[in-house]
């Protein structure tokens, strides 16, 4: 293996036509190379989004009428909590690692990560991880089936699937940190001459700052899951009151880990959407300063507000107070990313192809899961509506519409860098029609659902539920399919060849990523980029 | 895509004729959510009634917003198109515009909160209750015992009353389907009643909407919230925190009665509880037994061992053909007293009740234990 990466690395002035890097699947398995992991990670995130997308299905196909149909509820339990576990660890998060890996170095003018070798090895732990994780399904008790927050002491009652299941999240989370001091390295010791950090684009400013979340709390959450573990085998009574523990702790360290946890899925997004809304309105990024101070105010504020995921368990009033008055101030500087998304756009020259329509769509819709996120904020309200489909209805909001509708924005602005080939524009538009209608007529009704109160996690409900969930469950069929018509008439046929894509197939884009060659070649910046 | 072509249209089919087809005549749920209802439960307590109006301020500035925010955004996306032939500003900063944009926002969310603050202090004000109850969570039903005020000492549990044949698909669905109990809890009309929570097992939470309650029930803490309801009434909740494989079966159904009924309601129940306080020292005979344990058995057993007594394989062990219930009566009086495993403890049914449930096991399907009956006595032993 050695001299393979010797290989590697001893070549490395000749690129173009004579890359001189290991090939068939030793490529891979070596890979030290930003582009090759940055691919392997998106994937691997698009392998994991197919498999927690059928887990949902299930669901929704069980939650079609009242009554049990398909499912028995202990294993309808395990289709939510890995759905969750899933698109949370397995989806949304590696598929941001892909692009950072894919474009921080071009953005920063690096000729690659700072750590190459480990870059390989924070990929190559998702595999077995997502093994672990899955097979979980065909041990005796199934997977776990405690919720994807893993609650003590539900989760104490679980079989080995559990076991697995903290595993799995054990290796992810060790991933995660490497990737993300990978990350931070390279933003801050590898940026081209003249490129200050106040000049630096805004994607690569969001992971900045998402990164320093990920190894503030990821240790977080591998504490939790290991006091469950050593509840679970060793006697430890962490949260089992009888043994002077407290479940309700459980809660409070995992919410310190779970809140920042979703800015972590929003952030790098944000950093996307950045870059795609100037691109096609043909003007600057308005407020960058304020961007970033935007991004930065939403990182440090998401480490006080952790407690309005439990405004039921019961606290003191004041505790209920501070952390709603927290919680609605982060309404502040989101508001301003969207007032300075829409101030950009405002007397532009814009075009409409999809990287712009997923953008525009995001903001859109993302918005309206964050009026519904302040709607929660409120204690009162969010009393009443704790553990109800509102709850659902809102963080798919922020999730799907958000994080993977702002992953495919990122998708088709950047995969012709990748590829060098353009997408099918057409087929490019119907996905995104399909998936924005497909995704609100499915999310939408929850937001009735939980007002008259029926309860998330629910393998069976009132008859009265009956036509919302219908409606949710052919939007979810619908949306499933959007995907799948995404992978075969958009993904692959961009892969395997169509129009060449120029080195730079938007006329307003910016960047370092548009001053190489499409698709950029195996080795980029090996001299430094002056940025003036 | 060829295939994809007529799955579309087939698929919009299917789903046309199964909608059509489950249309079963549903009517609203007194107490419960209504047929496609949009809105909070009609609200019968001053909390939940603060509630409401607290969504729908909250709703009222939200859409103002909205509108204002996307106006500007839909006229610049249909005005500022290059396809119009718009030339693009060069503006990218305003000092002025930004701080008048995290102000202005922030005053917005000042004035949600001021209203939200007198609520969340009202909720939290659990002193000078009429009558206290506690709640007590358990996998899967609940347990009420009046603490004081009048119908102290008063107890019992309240478990779903829905037939499993309903949720099997193999009979109609009732309207109240799935938020029915066998025993209500029964509270006075305009009295504050708190409620007290905890669990015997995992977290589980007592909510019921109309009320604007809902608590989280912990193991090993307690817990309080409170209610004043102001209308006679039936109304609906459910536990609302992930509890185990029958989380969607453990409803709560409080029946808010007049202050003279409730008296009423407080002498039968005590007289009733009296007279049910067995004598654990009668000796029954095997078929009074069985038949009392087939209830038991029904409320307590049938959702993991199931009612054929074939439990589900690979979770939920057998009974029928089970070493342990055709084998010596001992061990399985131990296993119901200390639980193992997945299978809890249950100490909390009475010696009669253990007796009748091991009794019925002991003599039904195909099992012929030797010995095939436990009497109350015997249970009373081995609890010491």
């Amino acid at each position: 293996m050695s001299t393979t990466i010797d290989h590697a690395h001893g070549h490395s002035d000749g690129h173009d036509a004579h890359d001189h890097h290991p090939h068939g699947w030793r490529r891979w398995l070596y890979a030290t190379n930003h582009k090759d992991i940055g691919t392997l990670y998106l994937w691997f995130s698009f392998t994991m989004l197919l498999t927690g997308g059928v887990l949902a299905l299930g669901i929704r196909a069980e939650l079609f009428k009242p009554g049990l149909q398909l499912f028995v509820p202990e294993f309808f339990n395990q289709l939510t909590t890995m759905h969750g576990l899933i698109m949370v660890f397995g989806a949304i998060m590696p598929a941001f690692v892909g692009f950072a890996n894919w474009m921080i170095p071009l953005q920063i003018g690096a000729a690659d990560m700072a750590f190459a070798r480990m870059n390989n090895f924070s990929f190559w732990l998702l595999p077995p991880a997502a093994i672990l994780l899955v097979s979980s399904f065909l041990v005796p008790g199934g997977a776990t089936a405690a919720g994807w927050t893993l609650y003590a002491p539900l989760s104490t009652q679980m079989g080995i699937g559990m076991d697995m299941g903290i595993f799995a999240m054990h290796i992810m989370g060790a991933s995660s940190i490497m990737g993300s001091i990978n990350i931070v390295t390279t933003i801050l010791n590898m940026r081209a001459p003249g490129m200050t950090l106040m000049k630096m684009p805004m994607f690569a400013w969001t992971w900045l700052i998402t990164a320093y979340l990920l190894i503030a709390v990821m240790p977080v959450l591998a504490g939790a899951i290991t006091m469950t573990l050593t509840d679970r085998h060793f006697g430890t009574s962490f949260f089992n009151a009888a043994g002077g523990g407290d479940p309700v702790m459980y809660q409070h360290i995992f919410w310190f880990f779970g809140h920042p946890e979703v800015y972590i899925m929003i952030l790098p997004g944000f950093g996307i959407v950045s870059q795609i809304i100037p691109a096609f309105a043909r003007k600057t990024l308005f407020g960058y300063a304020s961007m970033v101070y935007a991004t930065a105010s939403i990182a440090i504020l998401s480490f006080i507000v952790w407690a309005h995921h439990m405004f039921a368990t019961g606290m003191p009033v004041t505790s209920q107070l501070f952390f709603m008055y927290a919680t609605m101030l982060i309404a502040v500087p989101t508001g301003v990313k969207v007032f300075n998304w829409i101030a950009t756009m405002w007397r532009g020259s814009m075009t409409f192809e999809t990287p712009m329509l997923f953008a525009i769509g995001f903001i859109f819709v993302f918005t309206m899961g964050g009026f519904t996120g302040l709607i929660l904020a409120v204690t009162p309200i969010d009393i009443q509506m704790q553990d109800t489909y509102y709850v659902v209805a809102h963080f798919h909001y922020v999730l799907v519409a958000g994080s993977l509708f702002s992953l495919f924005a990122g998708f088709y602005y950047w995969a012709p860098k990748w590829t060098g080939f353009m997408y099918n524009e057409t087929r490019g538009k119907v996905h995104f029609w399909a998936s924005l209608i497909t995704f609100n007529v499915t999310f939408f009704p929850m937001h009735f659902l939980g007002l008259a109160g029926m309860p998330r996690r629910y393998a069976d409900y009132a008859a009265q539920f009956t036509d919302f969930n219908q409606i949710a469950t052919i939007g979810a069929f619908g949306f499933g399919l959007s995907q799948v018509y995404f992978l075969f008439a958009v993904l692959l046929p961009s892969i395997r060849g169509g129009e060449k894509a120029a080195d730079k197939p938007w006329d307003g884009a910016e960047g370092l990523e548009w001053t190489v060659p499409s698709p950029a070649p195996f080795h980029t910046f090996e001299t430094p980029p002056v940025v003036k | 895509m060829k295939h994809g072509k007529r799955l579309l249209p087939t698929l919009l089919a299917a789903a046309g004729m199964l909608m059509s087809g489950s249309s079963f005549a549903v009517t609203d749920m007194v107490g419960g959510p209504a047929v496609r209802q949009l809105n909070f439960q009609p609200p019968v307590t001053s909390v939940a009634a603060d509630i409401y109006m607290l969504h729908n301020w909250m709703m009222g500035i939200c859409i103002a917003i909205f509108l204002a925010v996307f106006g500007v955004m839909f006229y610049s996306i249909l005005k500022h198109r290059k396809s119009l032939g718009h030339k693009s500003a060069s503006f990218h900063e305003s000092t002025t515009v930004e701080i008048a944009w995290t102000i202005v926002p922030f005053l917005i969310v000042v004035l949600m909160a001021l209203p939200a603050t007198k609520t969340v202090v009202a909720m939290k004000d659990t002193s000078n209750a009429d009558i206290t109850v506690k709640a007590t969570g358990m996998q899967w039903k609940w347990n009420y015992d009046y603490l004081k005020g009048e119908g102290e000492g008063i107890t019992f549990y309240s478990a779903l009353s829905t037939p499993r044949d309903q949720i099997h698909n193999l009979a109609d669905k009732g309207d109240n389907y799935l938020i029915e109990v066998d025993n209500p809890l029964v509270v006075p009309v305009n009295k504050k009643i708190r409620i007290v929570t905890t669990a015997n097992d995992v977290i589980h939470a007592w909510g019921v909407p109309a009320l604007g309650v809902k608590q989280d029930a912990i193991p090993g803490f307690v817990r309080d919230a409170w209610f004043k309801a102001e209308k006679v009434g039936t109304y609906r909740g459910n536990c609302y925190e992930l509890c185990g494989k029958e989380h969607a079966f453990m409803p709560i159904v409080v029946n808010v009665v007049s202050d003279e009924d409730y008296a009423k309601w407080v002498a039968e129940k005590t007289k009733g509880m009296n007279a049910a306080a067995e004598d654990p020292n009668k000796t029954w005979t095997v078929a009074e037994l069985a038949q009392k344990g087939e209830k038991v058995y029904a409320a307590n057993c049938v959702a993991c061992h199931q009612a054929t007594g074939k439990g589900v394989p690979g979770a939920f062990p057998a009974l029928d053909g089970s070493q342990v219930v055709n084998g010596p009566k001992d061990g399985q009086v131990h296993l119901l007293l200390n639980g193992k495993n997945a299978m809890p403890a249950w100490k909390t049914l009475t010696d009669t009740e253990i007796a009748a449930v091991i009794t019925y096991t002991r003599n039904n399907w195909s099992n012929k234990a030797q010995q095939n009956i436990v009497q109350p006595a015997e249970v009373l032993a081995a609890r010491k």
